[in-house]
């Protein structure tokens, strides 16, 4: 699902200095954004006109899982129809500290401890989200989620559709996924690839504190159901953020680094897998262009289109599996809409299609590491400018 | 065998119980009649759902104790020596250890064959040794190493041993128990006098999918035993907040259901000798393990957030299952110190061989890395990483 034009009707409600994409960018109003918080009536606590603070916005640093954790406090603060649920998310304060301490402000009810059954508490969410509530279902790994997948699919995706519009399912699944450190093969699992296909979801990947932060707000303040991947080995990654009013459009990619030789497409981990392989490219003379994706789906049409104009070679790489991934579809969308605008078939960097094992060079080999990413420039840009090829 | 032992309770040994016979601080009387090298002792009474309990008189001989012994003890040592390896470094991702658990496992290898199936959760090291592995196999497996039982591709939750019909090992919690009805099934199927066994924690009881399986088991006559390793503990979450009736022997509902002190190897035996017999003839039944897990979840959780110091140390002080059958082995006369500490040196030996063994030996290479995905190798070529590269999957010979 993508979009190349503006959908008629979308205003950008919160001006442009919430939630704003680098100076240099190309100011076109974003697909779909949020509605201001002063123009929704929504019962509860809180100051709903937090303008005198959005200048004085707080600026510390963070680790993700504090900034995620942020969020989530700030946002039950300012809507007390906001909950989590899930495993050991409340006394224990989640198995990624993410949830840490809430409960004993929040109490038991919002900061819901559920028993062991993903199928049983993801279905209860989409539930409470219909009656008007605001669940966070967190899944302790992404991969257990599978046991929900047809709660996900059936009911949190297609209920606003099937009801002809009646009932909003405006929760926000979220959780660690990806490959850690030797978790083994059920463990280190990339289920992008799997909720890609299920229409009326939104995915968003999160890859820097600041970003975490920004997007979960959002995400929880969205009314569309939204599958929000963490990644296990980033939840210590520091980073600046930004006050309690700062948020991020969840449709929008992120440029991470400006450049003409060729787009980078990346997303969660892989974003400082491919800032790693920057740093050699940039010794060697090439000038790529690194664009973290942030909306899996639907895709950041606008920003992606720009890129591979501006450059007209694409790279993805990605950490799902090479069959089906997210780089597949994208691939494919790039393809598909660009086909004149590229001088290289695009390339893409994916995890092979193998069990990902426990041993950890095997681990190792089967996820794109930075040399391979040096490589495929290499191979897609050929010689720097300027520099002869060595 | 169950036969003698409900025809075994003398009534000299209850009147010795009721005369007022040393019991520890939970009730629990010690060893009551030894003869010659026999000895019968009283277990904890079973709590039963919809069938008539087994006698709680057992009998086992100076041989059997002594196996049961070491075998514990040796499963303890390898925990230990686990965490430490943990801790340095050499065992990465998750790591579930079984120590204070190690009874049940002894006591149904006790009582089943291998000819018998099991099934069990991520908390598998000790099951693993229990059906035939050894403990050389799983250090190097946590390790990584070629030499592990999964060569190194499967790690600390995926432990499986075909020939001796140990079916893993199981990463996600609850799914197990399907399979291990799948188990039961292939043994109605083939008519082979065999039971399935799934073991599931306290945790993992709340999953539908269990519930689904008790219901098929039961529609079909299943020759299933399920059993429910109750520590107490879902990760951080005690049962009491997260099950409506943790009596986990009743949730079958229309199946029976045993409760067993889980930390008695002797109770544990009398409890799944008795379920095999009544899965074999009159259908499936869930036994419940009333045990406790000493370290926490994993080695990710230090264990102490959600329970006190005072609780883990009452246990291990007053019910650990290694020191219970010290006591009877001592108390009956049966061994003296000597021999049971030569035994654990022993042990530790072994398990200290197996570190060595595993520290020496190589780490899976690239050869193994596309092996095993189709049984078939399909002659198949997988894309590598990055478009340029190619890996075949080799054709796998049996």
């Amino acid at each position: 699902m993508y979009f190349s034009k503006v959908m008629s009707g979308c205003v950008d409600l919160r001006g442009p200095r919430a939630g704003a994409p680098p100076a240099s960018y190309d100011p076109l109003p974003p697909i779909w954004t949020h509605p201001d918080p002063q123009s929704v009536t929504r019962a509860g606590p809180g100051p709903l006109n937090r303008a005198s603070t959005r200048t004085a916005a707080a600026k510390k640093e963070l680790m993700m899982w504090e900034s995620l954790r942020e969020a989530l406090d700030e946002e039950m603060e300012r809507d007390p129809t906001v909950c989590l649920m899930g495993e050991d998310v409340g006394h224990y304060g989640g198995s990624y500290k993410v949830s840490y301490g809430l409960h004993k402000k929040y109490g038991d009810m919002r900061l819901l401890d559920t028993p062991i059954c993903e199928n049983g508490f993801m279905g209860m969410g989409v539930g409470a989200a219909m009656t008007g509530l605001r669940p966070i279902v967190e899944g302790m790994n992404m991969g257990f989620l599978l046991l929900a997948f047809n709660q996900i699919s059936n009911n949190c995706g297609m209920l606003h559709y099937t009801s002809g519009g009646q009932f909003k399912v405006p929760m926000v699944i979220r959780g660690p996924g990806g490959v850690g450190r030797q978790l083994g093969a059920e463990h280190s699992q990339r289920l992008e690839s799997y909720f890609q296909s299920i229409p009326g979801v939104q995915l968003v990947a999160v890859s820097t504190a600041k970003n975490a932060k920004a997007l979960l707000k959002a995400a929880i303040r969205s009314d569309n159901p939204i599958i929000f991947f963490e990644h296990v080995l980033l939840y210590n990654v520091k980073g600046e953020v930004e006050g309690p009013e700062y948020t991020q459009c969840l449709e929008r990619a992120e440029i991470v680094r400006e450049g003409t030789d060729v787009s980078i497409f990346c997303y969660s981990r892989m974003r400082y897998v491919v800032m790693q392989a920057v740093k050699q490219l940039e010794k060697e003379g090439y000038n790529p262009e690194v664009v973290d994706l942030i909306s899996l789906k639907p895709f950041d049409m606008q920003t992606i289109s720009r890129s591979v104009k501006k450059t007209r070679r694409a790279i993805i790489v990605e950490e799902c599996m090479k069959t089906g991934g997210i780089g597949a579809s994208l691939s494919a969308v790039i393809h598909e809409s660009l086909f004149n605008d590229l001088d290289h078939e695009v390339v893409r960097l994916s995890s092979q299609d193998v069990p990902t094992a426990y041993a950890y060079e095997l681990e190792a080999a089967t996820i794109v590491q930075p040399e391979k990413v040096v490589a495929a420039v290499h191979r897609v840009v050929g010689a720097p400018a300027g520099v002869a090829y060595a | 065998m169950l036969g003698a032992l409900s025809k075994a309770s003398s009534s000299a040994v209850r009147a010795r119980l009721s005369s007022g016979a040393p019991r520890d601080i939970l009730g629990r009387a010690f060893a009551a009649k030894v003869d010659g090298d026999t000895l019968s002792v009283e277990v904890n009474p079973f709590t039963a759902h919809k069938v008539e309990p087994p006698s709680t008189t057992v009998t086992a001989t100076k041989d059997e104790l002594i196996k049961y012994f070491r075998e514990m003890y040796l499963i303890r040592r390898m925990e230990i020596s686990a965490d430490m390896l943990y801790k340095a470094k050499q065992i990465r991702g998750f790591c579930h250890l079984y120590d204070g658990q190690e009874a049940i496992s002894v006591g149904m290898e006790a009582a089943l064959t291998y000819k018998d199936s099991i099934i069990t959760s991520y908390r598998d090291h000790a099951t693993h040794v229990g059906r035939g592995g050894t403990v050389a196999e799983v250090i190097a497996e946590l390790m990584g190493r070629r030499t592990g039982a999964s060569m190194g591709k499967g790690g600390s939750m995926h432990m499986y041993k075909r020939e001796h019909n140990f079916y893993g090992g199981q990463g996600i919690v609850g799914a197990q128990v399907p399979l291990g009805a799948g188990l039961a099934l292939g043994h109605q199927y083939l008519d082979d006098g065999s039971v399935g066994v799934a073991i599931y924690g306290d945790g993992a009881a709340n999953q539908g999918q269990i519930f689904e399986a008790f219901n098929m088991a039961s529609l079909w006559n299943l020759p299933a035993i399920f059993v429910c390793e109750n520590n107490h503990y879902g990760m951080g979450t005690a049962e009491w907040r997260s099950a409506k009736s943790p009596a986990y022997f009743s949730r079958g509902d229309y199946m029976p259901g045993l409760k067993v002190d889980g930390m008695d190897v002797l109770a544990v035996r009398a409890a799944v000798a008795f379920a095999k017999q009544h899965a074999l003839a009159e259908g499936p039944i869930v036994l419940e393990m009333d045990t406790y897990r000493y370290h926490g979840h994993s080695m990710s959780d230090p264990g102490s957030t959600y329970r006190t110091r005072d609780e883990v140390s009452n246990i291990r002080q007053h019910r650990d299952p290694i020191e219970h059958v010290r006591k009877l082995l001592l108390d009956a006369g049966l061994a003296e110190v000597a021999e049971l500490k030569a035994l654990e040196k022993e042990a530790k030996k072994e398990v200290d061989a197996a570190i060595e063994a595993a520290k020496a030996a190589d780490f899976p290479g690239q050869d193994v890395l596309a092996a095993h995905i189709y049984k078939e190798g399909l002659g198949m070529q997988l894309r590598g990483v990055d478009r340029m590269s190619w890996l075949t999957a080799p054709k796998q010979e049996d």
